[in-house]
């Protein structure tokens, strides 16, 4: 397909890419569109066993298809809090998740870039956020990611070699530039998100500056499943944290068994913000962004749990969560 | 520019089949307005932002300076050119007129196209399912209140009758 063409690029909404062409972040001798591929759009099956989503899948229809709206309602959610309504009817679930990693010092036009110096990124040698750096710190800016990770979703991907099928979690590389595992000449085609046995329920919770249009600066992504009301499993992921989408789970392992309340909740937010380290090089300060990070997890998995948000004032960053 | 570099680029805008030679990396913007002579949509931040440059594919919101015209084949595109019916304006045409929801009027036709891919799918819609659907358009003038409004008077218009 691809392999013809170095450097080329596929282009599915374009809603990433085009802006970034414009920019000269990306410079390519072709676009390959993939919007002529078949079954691409394709949304198959159920929470009972699993569900199938095709990577060309829009983020409007993802953001209100009626299969979304039970366990794995906050892939809906993640998908109807990216951007705007006109990136969401042009942008797909493929693109988002391989959303290029963005930084204050990278997201900028080429006039500015140069006159700032350029960065690690593109076109120059050191990073700017953090000089003695070897790597780069772009930070992982896709909504639907931390849901896949949180969903524990499979990853399929077609390219020269054939069809192979991975782990959302091994998707990413912690690496600003080279963020994904994914192969230049291959495509994402769908998402598999599993089956639950028990009931399930799920949360997306993101942080941004205008509700309407930014990328996320942090997004919290949680998934319970329940027998008897009590929490048998909990997934959980952070996004716009690091270069990669971070897997909270671990952390939240004092909810199995347990009949979360009000103060277990709190508990394991307390301490199920640790792997987040915000750099500050995206929008707001990074202290903050690191303190939302516990404020944001326990209101996600109080929104998982049926639990009416934190008693206070919600900032204006908070989108009604009941759908 | 020599011909070698340009392409056959098939289009269906406003109802009308419509064929171009033009390099193939020309955003749907660049044709709409400096190959077809639609100069209604227009041209703001150039990088999906603003949403100035909306224009209904298929009946849903596009973003024309993001949108490659070669992967439109086959698609319906619709610009404010065709948003009346023949000689006659559209409802949201009409309200916007009255209440005078456009100040600058450099917003205005993205306002109404995106208005009208809303009241097509919610003929009723709430303040807050406005505020939401016209939440990626900004208006330089920040005269939303009177947008709102026109698009509440024409839905009632349209629903009454």
């Amino acid at each position: 397909m691809a392999a013809s063409q170095p450097g080329a690029m596929f282009i599915a909404g374009g809603t990433d890419l085009v802006p970034n062409l414009k920019r000269r972040q990306f410079d390519v001798p072709a676009l390959i569109s993939l919007s002529a591929l078949s079954g691409m759009r394709l949304i198959a099956g159920d929470a009972k066993d699993g569900l199938t989503i095709g990577a060309g899948a829009t983020l409007d229809e993802l953001a209100h298809h009626p299969a979304l709206n039970g366990p794995y309602r906050a892939l809906a959610q993640a998908c109807d809090l990216v951007s705007t309504p006109q990136v969401r009817c042009m942008g797909t679930l493929g693109g988002n998740l391989l959303v290029d990693p963005r930084c204050n010092y990278y997201n900028q036009t080429y006039s500015w870039r140069k006159a700032v110096g350029f960065c690690l990124k593109k076109d120059g040698d050191i990073c700017l956020v953090a000089r003695s750096s070897p790597r780069c710190w772009a930070v992982s800016s896709s909504d639907s990611a931390p849901v896949a990770l949180a969903l524990n979703a499979t990853v399929v991907l077609h390219g020269v070699g054939g069809e192979r099928r991975i782990r959302a979690d091994d998707l990413y590389k912690d690496d600003g530039i080279d963020y994904t595992t994914k192969r230049a000449d291959e495509v994402i085609t769908s998402l598999h998100v599993p089956a639950s046995k028990e009931r399930m329920t799920s949360a997306y919770w993101k942080l941004r500056r205008r509700p309407a249009f930014d990328f996320p600066i942090l997004g919290v992504a949680v998934a319970l499943s329940w027998d008897d009301g009590m929490v048998q499993t909990a997934r959980g992921a952070l996004g716009a944290v690091g270069s990669r989408p971070v897997d909270i789970t671990p952390f939240l392992g004092p909810l199995t068994g347990s009949r979360p309340d009000d103060r277990l909740i709190a508990e394991v937010a307390d301490g199920a913000d640790k792997p987040a380290r915000p750099l500050d090089n995206t929008d707001l300060s990074h202290y903050w962004r690191k303190r939302m990070t516990r404020v944001y997890i326990e209101r996600a998995l109080r929104d998982a749990c049926g639990l009416p948000p934190v008693e206070g004032r919600l900032s204006a960053q908070v989108k009604a969560s009941s759908m | 520019m020599s011909i070698a570099d340009k392409v056959v680029v098939r289009l269906r805008v406003n109802g009308e089949d419509t064929a171009i030679m033009a390099p193939p990396y020309k955003t749907l913007l660049e044709v709409l307005r400096e190959d077809l002579g639609l100069t209604g949509t227009k041209h703001g931040c150039e990088l999906g932002e603003c949403s100035m440059c909306g224009v209904l594919v298929d009946g849903k919101p596009f973003l024309s300076c993001l949108a490659m015209p070669l992967d439109l084949e086959g698609r319906e595109v619709t610009t404010i050119e065709g948003m009346p019916r023949g000689r006659e304006l559209h409802p949201l045409q009409v309200a916007f007129a009255e209440l005078g929801a456009a100040q600058c009027g450099y917003c205005t036709p993205a306002m109404l196209l995106t208005a009208k891919a809303l009241l097509d799918r919610e003929p009723r819609p709430s303040r807050e399912a406005i505020k939401d659907a016209l939440s990626g358009v900004l208006c330089r003038c920040t005269g939303y209140l009177k947008i709102f409004e026109a698009v509440e008077l024409a839905a009632s218009r349209a629903t009454r009758g």
